[in-house]
């Protein structure tokens, strides 16, 4: 029979500590987790910290490229370095809805336990709560991250005109690949998701020199994460729309289901405004690493239209603005 | 490079640019009409609107299925959702538009409890009623001869299948009826019209040949590209000048001159037009479909008894001028101010491609 989730193992009761010892342990096992206590004692950090939390409710909870147990990782990993940080520890916390598989929670502990050591980071304290069937779409999970600050100073008061914007790869990618994995999109394809982790993207960027703000632009794409650079200030962003890469398949499925790429989630790509002389040393730095080889200048910050992202295009100039509602729900 | 990308490569649009401006010199400035929401949002991504100001002014018509429609529906709409035992199923974009009470959408209903659900193909619709014996489950039929076909084939899947809890609530539009009122209003003043690419992909791009036949309009069939778009305005301005009054097809890798037989047969077996009620136009003889006598089981109106609420549209609001192009979207005092997509008055602004939405959301610096 079919081993599934059952109230019991978030009873906080024998069945509990089975989970624990049995699925969590073996994954993510380190010494601070290890004692099991209410919370973990950390060693010194040895700098200022940088903390993030991120809760991930995505459906499907497997979608080509990755699942919802990287995508925790990833998601609160890439919130540290975004900020400067180099993330150290996470918590992670499930809540599950009764009748899952359980074969299907280990393939996402076993997957976000890969991430987290890619990442050089550790799971340190968790939860894990049961409820009753239909209360949770199968499985959701928030994290939270612990790392210490590399890069004093980063943030939209660091941004200057003549700076350069610059994007680590095609974008949308991940929106699209859960819209297709939903079966939203009524064609078959690879469309493989960008999630990863962004850790050596952020830390060679940053040793590179010269960045000013750093961000990863998941919901709302990134038209959405460039318009908070830029919102209530004297700066303005303007973009090439040639210069922006998109995946020809994401443009086309975009195009099927009318998106706009730029608005569609990444969550495995780096938006960073560097100082002009920076650039290039910026850009070959992120060539050098897996998942930066299409690192790109897509743009630069001026004073044209203060407050505001503009996207110059074939037949002339127009604002991009935040996203309005949801163009897709629950891809993270 | 992918195919649809050699129609959106500035190369070449310049010189159609230069062009459109030396004839107008000869014309004098043109106003052309868009029918299509696709268009107007193209053109508005484009910035083709500013990029062929002031020698040609493009303005928006009635072709966005969920602009034309009425509060008053929206409102019946609404009421439908609270039967015991429904699931109302839906494309996107209607989720969001307001009834009579600005902020009362089928969203909002959907938080509250009702059962809505986006579908991107009605027959996700059929599905979904042989799945849930237990529920009824009517499609919202909106859109011109562009999702009549689907639709019709939604209705003969449940017949041949038996499905006694799966029906249509049919506001499906005929573009032809509205563009005769639209053109016999008094403050009708349009040179020409861009003609919907994908209504001539079902109705073959003969069926605009009304307008330079009986109305002495040039009439273009075109895609929705910007380079097709550019290309299709140049010819109507080409024609223009030449005095020539005729219907060209831009979009032959898709249309052609009969359209599609079997989409046209499968609209004639299930419909049959009817009287139909638009915004800003008001009521058109035979400009909507009724589903005909032997398929009416499957009717929603009939069955759940759709009574459209009488509601005037909101004071200060536009949309109705908005879609007879008779007023652009900056001219009305609730653009941008107090209407954005984000808080909606009108459904142009709400729609995906309404002519307020594309406005705002690709506003030129």
């Amino acid at each position: 029979m079919k081993e599934i989730v059952t109230l019991d193992h978030g009873s906080g009761g024998l069945r509990t500590s089975e989970l624990i010892e049995q699925v969590l342990l073996p994954a993510y096992g380190n010494a601070a987790l290890n004692e099991l206590g209410d919370g973990a004692v950390l060693s010194d950090l040895g700098g200022r910290p940088v903390f993030s939390t991120d809760s991930f409710v995505v459906t499907p909870w497997r979608f080509p490229g990755g699942d919802i147990g990287k995508l925790a990782v990833c998601g609160t990993v890439n919130d540290v370095c975004m900020a400067g940080g180099e993330p150290k520890y996470l918590s992670l916390a499930l809540i599950l809805e009764e009748g899952f598989a359980m074969e299907n929670l280990r393939a996402i502990v076993a997957s976000a336990a890969e991430t987290a050591k890619a990442c050089g980071v550790q799971i340190v304290t968790g939860d894990t709560k049961v409820v009753e069937r239909g209360h949770v779409d199968g499985i959701y999970i928030n994290t939270a991250g612990i790392g210490v600050l590399r890069a004093e100073g980063l943030g939209r008061g660091a941004v200057q005109p003549g700076d350069a914007v610059l994007v680590s790869g095609s974008v949308g990618c991940h929106g699209a690949a859960v819209m297709m994995a939903r079966g939203d999109i009524p064609c078959e394809g690879t469309l493989l998701s960008d999630c990863r982790p962004l850790h050596e993207l952020s830390r060679a960027a940053l040793s590179a020199g010269g960045v000013r703000i750093l961000r990863d632009p998941t919901r709302g794409g990134v038209a959405t994460t460039l318009n908070e650079f830029v919102e209530h200030g004297p700066l303005c962003i303007e973009l090439e729309e040639e210069a922006i890469p998109v995946d020809p398949a994401v443009a086309t499925a975009c195009d099927l289901l009318g998106l706009d790429p730029l608005y569609a989630a990444c969550e495995g790509r780096m938006l960073a405004v560097v100082d002009p002389a920076h650039t290039d040393a910026v850009l070959a730095a992120l060539h050098a690493l897996p998942g930066g080889e299409g690192a790109v200048q897509i743009g630069r910050v001026t004073t044209s239209r203060p407050g505001q992202v503009v996207l110059n295009a074939a037949f002339g100039s127009r604002i991009l603005g935040k996203l309005t509602g949801a163009q897709l729900p629950r891809i993270c | 490079m992918l195919f649809e990308d050699s129609f959106r490569r500035p190369e070449g649009s310049r010189r159609l640019l230069e062009d459109i401006h030396k004839l107008t010199e000869k014309t004098g400035p043109v106003r052309l009409m868009e029918i299509c929401g696709t268009h107007t949002m193209a053109i508005a991504k484009a910035g083709l609107r500013t990029a062929l100001a002031p020698d040609v002014r493009l303005l928006s018509g009635p072709g966005c299925p969920v602009c034309v429609t009425p509060s008053g529906e929206i409102d019946g709409i609404l009421k439908l959702c609270d039967q015991p035992g429904v699931i109302l199923t839906s494309y996107g974009d209607l989720l969001r538009v307001p009834g009579s009470v600005r902020g009362d959408t089928l969203l909002r209903r959907r938080a509250m409890g009702a059962e809505v659900k986006t579908v991107y193909s009605p027959m996700e619709a059929v599905e979904l009623a042989a799945s849930h014996p237990e529920a009824q489950v009517i499609f919202l039929g909106v859109g011109f001869e562009t999702t009549a076909p689907g639709t019709a084939a939604c209705i003969l899947e449940a017949s041949e299948r038996g499905l006694d809890n799966f029906s249509v609530l049919c506001l499906l539009k005929r573009t032809e009826p509205a563009l005769r009122t639209l053109i016999a209003a008094p403050d009708f003043a349009v040179d020409g019209f861009l003609c919907p690419g994908h209504v001539a992909a079902v109705t073959g791009a003969d069926a605009f040949g009304f307008l330079p036949r009986e109305y002495g309009l040039p009439a273009v069939v075109s895609g929705f590209e910007a380079g097709d778009i550019l290309y299709s305005v140049w010819r109507l301005v080409s024609l223009l000048a030449e005095g020539r009054p005729a219907l060209e097809n831009e979009y032959t890798r898709l249309v052609a001159p009969e359209g599609n037989p079997a989409a046209l047969a499968v609209i004639d077996q299930v419909f049959e037009p009817r009287a139909s009620l638009w915004r800003g136009l008001g009521e058109i003889p035979g400009s909507g479909y009724a589903l005909r006598p032997e398929y009416r089981r499957w009717d929603a109106a009939e069955k759940f008894g759709f009574t459209p609420g009488s509601a005037s549209e909101v004071p200060g609001c536009r949309c109705g001028s908005v879609i007879r192009g008779v007023c652009e979207p900056a001219d009305c005092p609730l653009f941008g101010k107090v209407c954005t997509p984000a808080d909606p008055v009108g459904p142009c602004m709400v729609s995906s491609e309404g002519a307020c939405a594309a406005a705002w959301k690709y506003r030129a610096r």
